[in-house]
């Protein structure tokens, strides 16, 4: 076999990170070959440069041995190579055919369109209604719609970033049949993923990357997991381990039969969600997403007066009409999936952070005034509490890595000492050391006494440190599984759809 | 009220409502790719006094018709590298424009202010503005090239990704829409008034841009819109005949009333909006680098 795809000397930096240093690596015609790192290490930015979606300052591309300048997505396309993206390049109001047209490199006609994608879709087996609009489709299938639209343009190499990232299972499952049967047909896959087993199920080669170097580049054949793992991070995480078993007794915090009824087609409506959370309780609500957990999210937050109907219970108060600082002077503590612009503000220091979530504890202020002096000193606190690696607290909150601003925020919200945290996403998109201390601090946390909810899309985070898991699908929430005796084939098969 | 007269109005109705249509459609074309051009009012002022001075000039409409044209593309064309280029504020540039186009016209058309002409036919342009209307409506739904301005102002990213060239595209509906905002004015000053005035234009700029929310940013409906808001205007002129006994400001601030309520009315109901409303619109769009 030859190489399809030569990458020599890429070096691209962006200021104050160097996001590729020096990358060479060969990816052999007809393979899959994976890219594996940490998030930031410099992945998504090198496939970016072969799609020409960015311009590296120096080195060079190799395509069938020859010297190939790839300076737009439109002459990769015309080289033969598509990419699947992973935050979708879908155009949401428009239909599922036009989405199709717009991917294509010649002009055709409906009908010929038709039975272009039939073809393609009875062959790999997708199952694609061409009239719907991209705003009805669920993950899956919008991920369908792009694979389809890059099959269309017969590519010789196709990229894919982190297509597993929102997907159940299951649909991982059929994916890579999809993925076999497309090499088998000649196609050679360029395939982005954190995730180790999925690269060892999947893979012929794998390149592993670490703060924008290439670590290696190696056949997945006499790898494991935990050999991989130790090459992408260059040290070993140790995992928490949730304390098993407990009785929890005291209810803290009830939902009961929450429902909402929006016409917008952008929301998902919520129905007839329950939940039960007790003292020192840890109950993650899993699920892939879009399937309501940001409409969930509103809801608990209340920052926006979502509409609902049913009751939200904290320590038997009903606190539907209560506003979020109301809810945060219960000692609600909250953590939202955005970081920047939600929640905190960018261009705002630490300490101005923490005053605009905790204006509401009197501590903070003198009469009308900002009490600085027990800001920076709470901020520093927080700081040094929770390793922020940062110089100070008048560092703009923007300037922050995501990991470190994470720990900054979780910290913030733990030290306001909450007895209900809510978190979505607490370690989406950061690095391995951050995430694992985050996971270490909210187990401590719970074994103190607090109760929390975790609204996560990552299931092994979420089997790690929940005491319980419900599934959120379509806005119903399945009945609570006791991690202890959880198995991973009823999960994804709750992650389908498929409870009572 | 007599047939003749219903007919009469009816006929004011058709001569003054012509510009809004031309401006609306030129605007709806430049929002569905993702910009939001606030400069149509100083286009059309200076496209009507760039036509007017030529005609009296040369005597020549075909000369005159060209170079209100040529006024359009080249202060659209320096709006949109203002915004697409150089990534200016689309609002303030817009504005900008606007406030420019009308101190140009004005000082341009100082010495020819309340200079006789011989109009040309309304009719012409009125056929015309109808067919327009049709044939964006055509190009928006049913071919690529229209399909590409959708896809461009629905998610200029994604656009860029699947190897479109967001920046031309722009370009050129922005140069579309300030081509129409010119032949609006040209309308005015040579066929509707037809005579010379600084100022002329009297906010139509402003409504056919809350026109093309009103038509939920689709072709047929700012024609009907287009129709309403022009039927309001002749309004105060029509009721003031039947001895209805109100001031003249009140029928002057009607359009912008109703253009108010209409604003409200549709906003207040989101899901339209974000169903019809171009995702990127005002969004600056910056290339990766």
């Amino acid at each position: 076999m030859r190489y399809i795809v030569e990458f020599k000397n890429i070096f691209k930096s962006y200021p104050g990170v160097i996001a590729n240093d020096d990358v060479s690596f060969n990816i052999k015609e007809q393979s899959i070959h994976a890219i594996l790192g940490e998030n930031g290490a410099g992945k998504s930015t090198l496939v970016k440069i072969l799609y020409g979606h960015v311009k590296p300052d120096s080195g060079e591309i190799l395509i069938n041995s020859n010297l190939a300048i790839i300076n737009s997505p439109s002459t990769a396309k015309n080289l033969g190579i598509n990419m699947v993206f992973q935050h979708f390049s879908l155009f949401e109001s428009l239909t599922v055919a036009e989405n199709l047209i717009l991917g294509m490199n010649e002009n055709i006609s409906l009908t010929k369109l038709k039975d272009k994608s039939k073809t393609i879709c009875d062959k790999y087996g997708f199952n694609l209604n061409l009239n719907s609009p991209i705003s009805s489709l669920s993950v899956g299938q919008r991920q369908s719609v792009e694979i389809v639209r890059s099959l269309l343009n017969n590519p010789k190499i196709l990229i894919m970033d982190e297509p597993t990232s929102v997907l159940t299972p299951d649909e991982i499952g059929k994916l890579f049949k999809i993925i076999k049967n497309l090499v088998k047909d000649g196609l050679t896959v360029i395939f982005i993923s954190h995730k180790l087993e999925e690269i060892i199920n999947l893979s012929d080669y794998v390149t592993i990357m670490r703060n924008g170097k290439v670590v290696s580049t190696i056949s997945t054949q006499n790898e494991n997991p935990e050999t991989l793992g130790y090459k992408m991070l260059g040290y070993k995480v140790s995992k928490v381990k949730q304390v098993s078993k407990i009785n929890f007794s005291q209810e803290i915090f009830n939902i009961k039969n929450l429902s909402t009824q929006s016409k917008d087609p952008f929301t998902i409506n919520l129905n007839k969600i329950d939940l039960n959370l007790k003292k020192g309780q840890i109950f993650g609500i899993a699920g892939v997403a879009g399937n309501g957990q940001k409409e969930l999210m509103e809801i608990l937050l209340n920052e926006n007066d979502y509409e609902f109907s049913g009751d939200i219970f904290f320590k038997d108060l009903n606190i539907n009409n209560l506003s979020t600082f109301q809810r945060k002077s219960l000692s609600i503590s909250y953590v939202t999936e955005e970081r920047l612009g939600h929640s905190a503000v960018p261009e705002m220091s630490l300490s101005e952070n923490i005053f605009l979530s905790m204006n509401h504890k009197s501590e903070f202020k003198k009469g009308d005034f900002i009490n600085f002096e027990k800001i920076n000193s709470f901020a520093s606190d927080v700081i040094k509490s929770f390793n922020v690696d940062t110089p100070s607290y008048n560092v703009k909150a923007g300037k922050l890595s995501g990991g470190n601003l994470q720990k900054f925020i979780i910290g913030r919200e733990i030290m306001s000492n909450p007895e209900l945290l809510i978190l979505s996403q607490p370690t989406w998109g950061i690095d391995a050391g951050s995430e694992a201390f985050i996971k270490k601090t909210i187990v401590e946390l719970s074994q103190k006494g607090v109760s929390i909810i975790i609204i996560s899309h990552d299931l092994d985070e979420l089997l790690e440190v929940c005491h319980e898991i419900s599934v959120l699908y379509e806005g119903s929430l399945s009945n609570p599984l006791n991690v202890e005796d959880i198995n991973i084939t009823k999960l994804g098969k709750y992650m389908g759809g498929l409870f009572d | 009220m007599s047939i003749e007269l219903i007919i009469g109005i009816l006929n004011i109705v058709l001569i003054s409502t012509t510009p809004l249509v031309f401006a609306g459609i030129g605007e709806l074309v430049t929002e569905k790719s993702g910009v939001l051009n606030l400069g149509l009012e100083g286009l059309m002022l200076v496209g009507a006094v760039t036509g007017f001075i030529t005609l009296v000039l040369t005597g020549n409409y075909f000369y005159s018709l060209f170079l209100s044209i040529i006024s359009g593309i080249i202060l659209s064309g320096i709006f949109a590298f203002l915004v697409l280029n150089l990534m200016t504020n689309q609002i303030a540039t817009g504005l900008a424009l606007t406030i420019f186009g009308i101190g140009l016209s004005a000082m341009l058309g100082k010495k020819f202010a309340g200079t006789p002409i011989d109009g040309l036919n309304p009719y012409y342009f009125i056929v015309i503005s109808f067919l327009l209307v049709f044939l964006v409506g055509y190009f928006l739904s049913k071919t690529k090239s229209g399909l590409i301005v959708r896809a461009v102002g629905e998610n200029h990213n994604s656009a860029y990704a699947l190897g479109y060239n967001v920046i031309k595209t722009r370009y050129l509906t922005i140069i579309f829409g300030g081509v129409m905002s010119s032949l609006a004015g040209y309308y005015i000053s040579i066929c509707y008034a037809p005579m010379w005035q600084e100022g002329m234009t009297a906010g139509r700029g402003w409504i056919a841009l809350a026109l093309v929310v009103f038509a939920t940013w689709k072709p047929w409906r700012l024609l009907v819109g287009a129709y309403i808001f022009g039927g309001v205007a002749i309004m105060q002129m029509n009721l003031q005949a039947f001895g209805v006994e109100l001031p003249g400001q009140f029928f002057n601030m009607m359009p912008y009333i109703a253009t108010l309520i209409v604003l409200v009315f549709i906003s207040s109901n989101k899901v339209r909006l974000k169903l019809s409303a171009p995702s990127c619109l005002n969004i600056p769009y910056e290339k990766n680098s």
